[in-house]
């Protein structure tokens, strides 16, 4: 556990004390509200549905770039044979980084809510369907960084990890969403919606926490993060 | 104590490590010597588990590396090839990283963090960005985080690569001066690194231990042939011709006209001192003799020689 706190405050800083931390973030809030916003005072409803709908579009193209370095630059750097040279485990060095990217995560998302803040002022807010959706984008972006710092653990170039892990988080989001459905035999649309990314963010941003929507997301979380594990033992076998 | 038994290291295609096998005795300062590529880093990323054998045991204490690789990790200090950090953090703030994740508990990590800065004199530097310290400090502060729990076993991948001479003797100095009380492996493929630091050299090539022992050993066993250097005034071929003739004299290995002297190095039977007989020969030639020298052959040549066979 010791190595784990360490590793997670050793990567945060890392975040905060290079530019990076703050260009993303500026730029996650930039990009969010601008979409939001645009369309708020036509719609004249005090709702975040329209902002929780592009979330997972912004989440697909800027969270790979949360997760592209941690470990395509200490392969590039070699810091791995120290890593993994010191007694620890190797499952530890992974949830280590998944759980600082995380925290990064939220603390980008606390950052955002001056949105829903904003909106209490104009209207009437459903404050139990915000903190569901914000639940479920948690969870959401937790599946995109988990695929992000497993595809991170394939290269030592970050901005292959960076564009292969657009693709994958891609795949694994528009497998359920309409645009895929519609082409499916009737017989695999159920499975396809269930698999997807975004139905499971959908439900639960509509206000409803469905224990299967979690366990869904926890499962998907846990397997790239076995995947990434696997990745880095394997080091050992070559 | 430190067995390893017929280990084997195979990457797709090609064999790194072929069957070797050695021991090392608690206190000792070991030193693997080989070119590069020989198999010297494979060797040293296997006794620190960052590779598994493909075939193979080694034993740390009757701890068995595959069973307890994270004990037998908590026992070594190791600085990889190319001494790999991480260069945006500061130094002090690495050092307390790297104790950290060597389970330092709280209350000693201050200390621990501060005796390592001050055996590395890195103290002046505690505050810096590793990123922007000279290479020789960089190097300080890879053996400081070697050195920061106090391990037995101390494995240093070409610990003085890259540096100029002052540097290398400083930390050549340091690794001496941490050596006393540990096992220290290093590898370097410069001999005089290892002739200075090693009680005990074992020469790998192309994955296959080809000699080992003291460096004394080392040379007593290999200095079959001595070389002698000569210079005379005389006729170059003449001199050439009566000189290969000489009994005890094996072969010349270069006889030049320089002015109007001939040079000649001859490398003769190591057993034999055939100075004199070469004075005496020259003089009753006629030629005239100004100079003379004899010279064993350095561990330099010896592994020139053994890695060049092969």
């Amino acid at each position: 556990m010791n190595h784990i706190k360490a590793i997670i405050s050793k990567e945060l800083k890392n975040y905060f004390n290079s530019p990076l931390a703050y260009i993303f973030i500026s730029i996650f809030l930039v990009i969010a509200n601008w979409l939001f916003f645009t369309n708020f005072f036509l719609q004249n409803q005090a709702s975040m549905r329209n902002y929780f709908a592009f979330l997972p579009w912004i989440f697909l193209f800027l969270i790979p770039a949360i997760t592209m370095r941690l470990w395509a630059e200490e392969k590039k750097l070699n810091t791995t044979e120290l890593l993994f040279t010191w007694p620890i485990k190797d499952y530890e060095a992974v949830l280590g980084k998944f759980l600082a990217s995380l925290l990064f995560l939220a603390i980008t998302l606390v950052a955002s809510l001056s949105v829903p803040i904003t909106i209490s002022f104009l209207g009437q807010l459903d404050w139990g369907i915000v903190i569901a959706s914000y639940l479920g984008a948690l969870f959401l972006g937790a599946s995109f960084l988990a695929i992000g710092l497993f595809v991170s653990s394939l290269t030592d170039n970050q901005i292959i990890a960076f564009i292969i892990a657009i693709a994958l988080s891609f795949i694994a989001f528009i497998i359920g969403e309409n645009l895929v459905l519609y082409v499916l035999p009737d017989s695999l649309v159920s499975l396809f919606q269930f698999l997807g990314l975004g139905a499971h963010f959908n439900s639960i941003s509509r206000g409803v926490l469905d224990s299967r929507d979690i366990i869904y997301y926890i499962s998907i979380i846990a397997f790239f993060l076995y995947l990434n594990t696997r990745q880095i033992e394997n080091r050992k076998w070559k | 104590m430190i067995q390893v038994e017929n280990l084997t290291k195979k990457f797709e295609g090609f064999t790194a490590i072929d069957n070797i096998s050695f021991e090392i005795k608690p206190g000792e300062i070991i030193g693997l010597l080989g070119p590069n590529g020989a198999g010297k880093t494979t060797t040293l990323r296997i006794l620190t588990s960052y590779f598994n054998p493909s075939l193979g045991k080694i034993k740390y204490d009757e701890l068995d590396i595959i069973d307890n690789t994270i004990k037998i990790q908590q026992k070594i200090g190791y600085l990889p090839e190319n001494n790999p950090l991480y260069e945006e953090m500061k130094v002090k703030e690495y050092l307390n990283y790297a104790g950290q994740m060597h389970d330092i508990p709280k209350t000693e990590l201050k200390e621990k963090v501060n005796k390592a800065t001050e055996i590395c004199d890195l103290k002046s530097k505690q505050n810096q960005v590793i990123g922007k310290l000279s290479k020789g400090f960089k190097q300080r502060v890879g053996l400081a985080q070697a050195l920061i729990h106090d391990p037995e076993i101390l494995i240093l991948d070409e610990p003085t690569e890259g540096l100029d001479p002052n540097q290398r003797i400083e930390i050549r100095d340091l690794i001496k001066k941490i050596g006393q009380a540990k096992t220290v492996i290093l590898s370097s493929h410069v001999l005089s690194e290892v002739e200075a630091t090693c009680d005990r050299v074992l020469i790998i090539n192309q994955g296959k231990i080809i000699a080992s022992g003291t460096p004394d050993e080392l040379k007593k066993q290999a200095t079959s042939q001595t070389k002698i250097f000569i210079k005379i005034e005389g006729p170059l071929e003449k001199i050439n011709e009566t000189l290969k003739k000489t009994e005890g004299v094996e072969r010349i290995i270069s006889a030049k006209k320089e002015a109007n002297l001939v040079d000649i190095v001859l490398e003769t039977d190591s057993t034999l001192d055939l100075r004199k007989k070469l004075v005496h020969l020259i003089i009753n030639n006629g030629w005239e003799l100004y100079e003379i020298s004899r010279q064993e052959k350095s561990l330099e040549d010896i592994f020139v020689n053994l890695t060049k066979k092969i």
